[in-house]
């Protein structure tokens, strides 16, 4: 296949007057905007290199006189949440052993799902999707209260299995129609010839479908990551007072109602907890509008 | 080897019936060619017969042994797709191995296999590369490979060659027919592309809404077309028709459509046709000749011409009724002009006006 050529010709035609301006305006405009939005992020950073001392002054869009990264080991290491003074390290820790085996289930069981109910006509498949998908649509406290109680029944509430459970199940609807639209794309003439071969349900989904699923479960990743690391309310819920994610901590750190309020160090601690899906998207822009391109919203 | 017979077959897809009460037996070593329209039923047909379809009633005998509800992978079926379905995230050596390594056969005897079948389709060269840097064609071949190393007794092709262009098209027909020659096995080959029929098939199966119109060897359904479907789906230049009626004058037959009058004494009728019997005249365009001055010459003025290469498609007008036929390059046929021809009417079809069926 050779590349397709750029109109090369209308790419290089010199611009009227009016377009010139017309583009300096939408350019000033985007400009603007992204300034306004960036904005909060400036005055977080900003604030949290600056002593205490110096927020005092009020002076929120001013560059820090006394470079100090004095908050930032201090959110890390020893800022209080509730009694324990350990710093957000200890959540950090706990977010990624809640992060990495609910990413990797919800990701294989949304495959898998979509895998059956595009490949297999199963009767009443899409009766199934279809409450599948409702059930993405039913807010979360709705869910919260039957769950506690079945996972005290279970004796895993309040535990790390009970909180990755927990995100694979509300994940599975979201993560089960990205990967059956993006199946349904696939020729079923591939599942056909797999079946002619003497392949079963599990060597054609190990053997020829996941190979061809990395593009989507790049996608997947992107939003499984950043949707259960911002989690804070199922977190709270489930996870058991050993493994309370990061976000939960910050919570604890930001609204500590005693004493002076360390903005400083709140800044650094909001900043540190925003890392992960901040890299994720900046590493992954691409990717993720490709995903939400392909098959996240179409239905 | 292997004979296949449908009995009774019914195959529907919810409410909508696709293919009904249909009986079909295809002989060990046949090609046998289903051909019709988009929409007729011919690849659910096919996909029924490889197992992936499942059927509401009759059915399927593979050398007299029922495998209505037998698995694919147990039928000793090879398919070949028109989309390929090469694995790609495989190697060409592995997308041809990958059904017999499931099957868990002897190393040494996989590599032998794929080295027979890559070297008789010649991609012996292309085992390590992937699908996606192979052509259309090697691609084809990769997958007819595919069907060939599973030692397949019946080979389903689902229009294999409607992705290829016009040359690769002929090139690889010719392969198909050679491998037919060469493996004598049982062939049944899905296309609505008349000339892979004509070329390719021992007997057509032609069909239409799910139900088979004639079926018979590939010169038969063209020169003696069952029906006026069968007539006007077969053919390029398109059969002409013409709407009119017998009547008879002494002991001769008349074809008579408004001025227009033909002697048809010479047609051999299946049926005994009398006069005044309404019917519709079917005229493949190299059935009307260019007079040689004989008396039996209908003289016509041409309306336009289609040159095609070899020879030229004529339109012309013969006594209010208009007429495609073919002349040659040399026989001086012009538009405007006027131009005189014999109607071969032994290779001539007549149908029934309301039923269609031949007469």
């Amino acid at each position: 296949m050779m590349p397709q050529a750029k109109p090369a010709a209308a790419a290089k035609r010199p611009l009227t007057y009016q377009e010139v301006w017309g583009r300096a305006g939408i350019y000033a405009f985007l400009g603007v905007l992204a300034l306004f939005f960036l904005l909060p992020l400036y005055v977080m950073l900003v604030t949290s290199f600056k002593s205490m001392d110096e927020i005092r002054l009020g002076l929120i869009f001013s560059l820090p006189q006394q470079f100090t990264v004095d908050a930032w080991v201090k959110a890390w290491t020893s800022a209080c949440t509730g009694l324990e003074c350990t710093g957000l390290r200890v959540g950090f820790g706990n977010s990624v052993k809640i992060l990495l085996p609910s990413v990797v289930f919800s990701i294989l069981l949304g495959a898998l799902n979509g895998y059956a109910l595009s490949f297999w006509k199963v009767k009443g498949a899409n009766v199934l999707f279809a409450c599948l998908l409702l059930g993405s649509f039913i807010p979360y406290q709705v869910f919260i209260y039957p769950l506690v109680r079945v996972y005290a029944q279970t004796g895993i509430y309040g535990s790390l299995p009970g909180i990755v459970l927990t995100h694979v199940i509300f994940g599975m609807p979201v993560m089960t129609l990205l990967f059956r639209n993006y199946y349904s794309g696939l020729p079923v003439e591939l599942f056909k010839a797999a079946r002619i071969d003497g392949a079963g349900f599990w060597k054609i989904f190990i053997a020829i479908i996941l190979p061809m699923s990395v593009p989507i479960a790049i996608v997947a990743v992107i939003m499984q990551v950043t949707a259960i690391w911002n989690d804070f309310l199922l977190g709270l819920v489930f996870a058991g007072r050993e493994n309370l994610p990061m976000t939960v901590q910050l919570n604890n750190i930001v609204n500590t109602t005693t004493g002076e309020r360390a903005y400083n160090v709140n800044m650094a601690a909001t900043v540190l907890t925003s890392l992960v899906p901040l890299a994720v998207y900046l590493l992954s822009g691409r990717w993720f509008v490709r995903g939400i391109a392909s098959g996240a919203v179409k239905g | 080897m292997s004979s296949v017979s449908l009995e009774n077959l019914d195959i529907s897809y919810g409410n909508v019936p696709i293919v009904k009460k249909l009986d079909l037996t295809i002989r060990d070593g046949e090609f046998l060619v289903l051909l019709g329209p988009s929409g007729c039923g011919k690849s659910t047909l096919l996909s029924a017969i490889g197992g992936l379809t499942d059927v509401s009633g009759g059915r399927i005998l593979f050398n007299d042994k029922d495998v209505t509800w037998t698995d694919p992978k147990d039928r000793g079926i090879g398919m070949v797709f028109q989309s390929y379905a090469l694995y790609p995230t495989m190697s060409v050596e592995r997308n041809l191995s990958f059904g017999l390594r499931i099957a868990g056969i002897d190393r040494a005897i996989i590599e032998r296999k794929v080295k027979w079948a890559a070297e008789l389709l010649q991609i012996a060269h292309l085992l390590d590369r992937k699908p996606s840097a192979l052509s259309g064609g090697q691609r084809q071949r990769v997958a007819i490979g595919r069907a060939l190393v599973r030692d397949a007794d019946i080979f389903l092709f689902d229009e294999p060659l409607s992705n290829l262009d016009a040359k690769l098209r002929a090139e690889l027909r010719l392969e198909i027919k050679k491998l037919h020659k060469t493996l004598k096995s049982t062939m049944i080959y899905v296309t609505h592309d008349q000339i892979e029929a004509l070329t390719l098939a021992d007997r057509i199966a032609v069909m239409k809404d799910g139900i088979i119109q004639q079926l018979d060897t590939p010169l038969n359904v063209y020169n003696k077309p069952a029906n006026e479907f069968v007539g006007s789906f077969l053919g390029s230049p398109a059969m002409n028709k013409v709407e009119g009626q017998l009547a008879a004058d002494g002991d001769r037959l008349f074809f008579a459509a408004g001025d227009f009058r033909l002697d048809v004494s010479r047609y051999l009728f299946a049926q005994t046709a009398e006069s005044g019997r309404k019917v519709v005249l079917g005229l493949r365009p190299e059935h009307i000749l260019p007079a040689s001055g004989s008396a039996a010459a209908i003289e016509g003025k041409v309306s336009l011409v289609e040159p095609m290469g070899s020879s030229i498609l004529a339109w012309s007008v013969f006594d209010g009724v208009s007429l495609s036929h073919l002349v040659g390059q040399d026989d001086g046929c012009e538009a405007d002009r006027a131009f005189a021809v014999t109607i071969d009417v032994q290779k001539a079809s007549f149908f029934d006006v309301e039923t269609g069926w031949r007469l």
